[in-house]
């Protein structure tokens, strides 16, 4: 059996005699197997502090020993606040709550499929003080101790903790009142270290979702619209020997080439910034070491991007209206437009 | 029932509940689906909504509250999304009528917009859709910069973003090719043509692209693969990293 150290043997004393209201000393003493069982104080019959809920079939072997929720049946509970579905992999700070130590993502916990409404998903272990999340397992008087499965294979961490100490009944339990044997100790820290502070939030059903819908339903309409007002072009068959006067990029390029057409491209005076611009914009997050969000601290960051966009939309522009025959200046009032996405719609000439 | 019989509107009511309450029904519809027969609207089942769901599931069962307001991300991300599920719809009705060969392909799309019921108005949405796409990626783009929401932990969905507005150009730009007609022809010729100005690798990127020194009907053939099965195939792998990224990274950032 593996060893275990001593100082989560101590944790898990601390916990259990606290769940149970017994010294530690005793509790430790009959975990190390050196002294007698401890004895219970008559517990009250309301106060369960159980929180998960070991499957103990004795087929299913223990790498996951920690599976179901088992709620509280609190009928004037508060509505649930299901935070099963939270947004990162993290164990909020407030509530401590019992965790899976090998589940990296205890996103549900919602009941069993067809849920009874009054069942809750409540986690709760009673370890304010204690820094870990204490997950304590809990058995019914009347079932056997779990088979010891320590030296199993294929058994993880968890499960050697699990079954370092069969939990035998303590004495003297009343019929019916459920004993808790520690399961596991869980480092408070989850895998991803992402700070959740208690924020204010509401329901994704109905509020974002309709406005979701909202949207959709509004780029459809002017989708819809568009293609029946404007349509797509189709100008003569390709033809290798007929280069049109003047050849334009698709819009969205349009900016670069008006670029291009002030630099000889070949000798690299516009490419090379570009290039290393698009690569420069890829590491933005890195190069900004600035951390805060405030638009007024990010005056020279703004700035920036601001002329970025500025500079793109102008040279876009210049590139779709104010260029003509041999890509030379030309006046859409004066001279048309030559931008033949639009063709069918504008009849310009 | 004042006559003693039964109306016809108890009747479809009856008829109604019959199949709502039905077992086909209550299998397709998970546990809180508001569609469900006696739905009621509880905190519980708001959250069910959500989480029973495989499309709704890509949200968290909670938003923060600012995240809900149309002014933080005036919806530019989900509408990049949404334009993108539209163009795989009208995309795959055009593919019906289209073969990417150099004999066919103008006469393909010329008879879609003449002979085919609707083919005109979806080549439209096609087309015009994957202009939106590449404005409302842009502009989600900006959007994210002015919030500096690429600030860490979110530092890599930037990343990621930005592999998105490229594969958004690529698709849009493979799919310029494809009516054949001379607008596609030259436009893509003056593309590649940049391309290739890049330092060092430019000249082997235009000969990638256009499986050749210049476009020809190979380059048909190769866009067509690219723009219907290749860039949507890579794209949509970036979109669920990053979308899962949003989640994993706290949600949508903010408030300022
Ligand atoms: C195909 C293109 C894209 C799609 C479908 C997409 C989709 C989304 C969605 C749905 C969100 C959730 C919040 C929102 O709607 O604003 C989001 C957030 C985000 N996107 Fe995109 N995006 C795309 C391209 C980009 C690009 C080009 C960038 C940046 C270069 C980017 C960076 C981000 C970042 C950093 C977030 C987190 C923002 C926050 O937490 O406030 N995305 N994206």
């Amino acid at each position: 059996m593996a060893e275990i150290p001593e100082s989560l043997l101590r944790r898990s004393a601390e916990a259990k005699a606290k769940a149970l209201g017994v010294p530690v000393e005793d509790v430790l003493a009959e975990m190390k197997g050196e002294g007698p069982p401890v004895k219970v104080p008559q517990p009250e019959a309301e106060e369960k502090t159980e929180t998960v809920e070991v499957s103990e079939a004795p087929e299913e072997p223990a790498t996951e020993p920690v599976e179901e929720v088992e709620p509280p049946e609190d009928k004037d509970a508060p509505t649930p606040e299901v935070e099963a579905d939270t947004d990162q992999d993290v164990i909020p700070e407030e509530p401590k709550e019992a965790t899976y130590a090998d589940d990296p993502d205890p996103d549900p916990v919602p009941p069993p499929a067809e849920p009874a409404p009054e069942q809750q998903p409540v986690a709760a272990a009673e370890s304010e003080e204690t820094p870990a999340a204490v997950a304590i397992a809990e058995k019914e008087d009347e079932e056997p101790p779990a088979p010891p499965s320590g030296n199993g294979a294929g058994n993880g961490k968890v499960a050697s903790v699990v079954s370092a100490r069969p939990s035998v009944p303590p004495a003297g339990t009343p019929e019916g009142v459920r004993s808790q044997r520690l399961l596991t100790v869980v480092k408070a820290r989850a895998i991803q270290n992402v700070k959740a502070e208690p924020t204010d939030k509401v329901n994704t059903w109905p509020h974002l979702m309709l406005m979701e819908f909202g949207a959709l339903l509004l780029i459809t309409g002017i989708l819809v619209i568009m293609s029946i007002v404007i349509h797509s072009p189709l100008l003569d068959p390709a033809n290798f020997n007929a280069t049109p006067n003047p050849s334009k990029a698709p819009w969205y390029f349009l900016g670069l080439q008006e670029l291009l057409s002030y630099f000889d491209p070949q000798i690299a005076g516009v490419m090379v910034p570009t290039v290393t611009g698009m690569a420069l914009f890829i590491l933005v997050p890195y190069l900004d070491k600035n951390p805060s969000t405030t638009p007024s601290d990010r005056k020279f960051a703004i700035a920036l991007y601001s002329m970025f966009l500025a500079g793109a939309a102008t040279l876009t522009i210049i590139g779709v209206l104010f260029r003509g025959l041999g890509f030379n200046w030309a006046y859409p009032w004066q001279d048309g437009i030559f931008f033949d996405d639009l063709k069918d719609w504008v009849h310009f000439e | 029932m004042a006559n003693g019989r039964t109306s016809l509107r108890e009747r479809l009511t009856e008829a109604r509940d019959k199949i709502w309450g039905s077992q086909a029904v209550d299998s397709i519809l998970r546990p809180g689906s508001p569609f469900k027969q006696n739905y009621s609207d509880s905190p519980r089942n708001r959250s069910y909504v959500v989480m029973n769901n495989v499309l709704y599931h890509l949200h968290p069962v909670k938003v923060k509250r600012h995240a809900v307001k149309l002014s933080y991300t005036l919806c530019l991300g989900g509408l990049s999304f949404f334009l993108f599920i539209l163009l795989t719809i009208t995309g795959i009705f055009l593919m019906f009528y289209y073969t990417p060969s150099a004999e066919t392909a103008y006469t393909d799309v010329q008879a879609l917009s003449t002979n085919v019921a609707f083919g005109s108005l979806v080549r439209n949405l096609h087309r015009w859709g994957a202009h939106l796409m590449v404005l409302s990626v842009f502009l989600h783009m900006s959007r994210v910069f002015y919030h500096g929401a690429y600030k860490p932990p979110r530092e890599f969905n930037w990343v990621v973003g930005v592999v998105l507005l490229l594969l958004t150009l690529l698709l849009s730009f493979s799919g310029y090719l494809l009516p054949w007609d001379q607008l596609a022809l030259w436009a893509v010729t003056v593309g590649t043509n940049m391309a290739s100005f890049v330092p060092a690798i430019g000249a082997q990127v235009k000969f990638g692209l256009l499986a050749g020194a210049e476009v020809t009907a190979s380059t048909l053939l190769r866009f067509y693969v690219l723009h219907v099965l290749f860039f949507p195939f890579i794209i949509v792998i970036f979109m669920a990293v990053h979308f899962w990224r949003v989640r994993k990274d706290g949600g949508i950032s903010g408030p300022l």
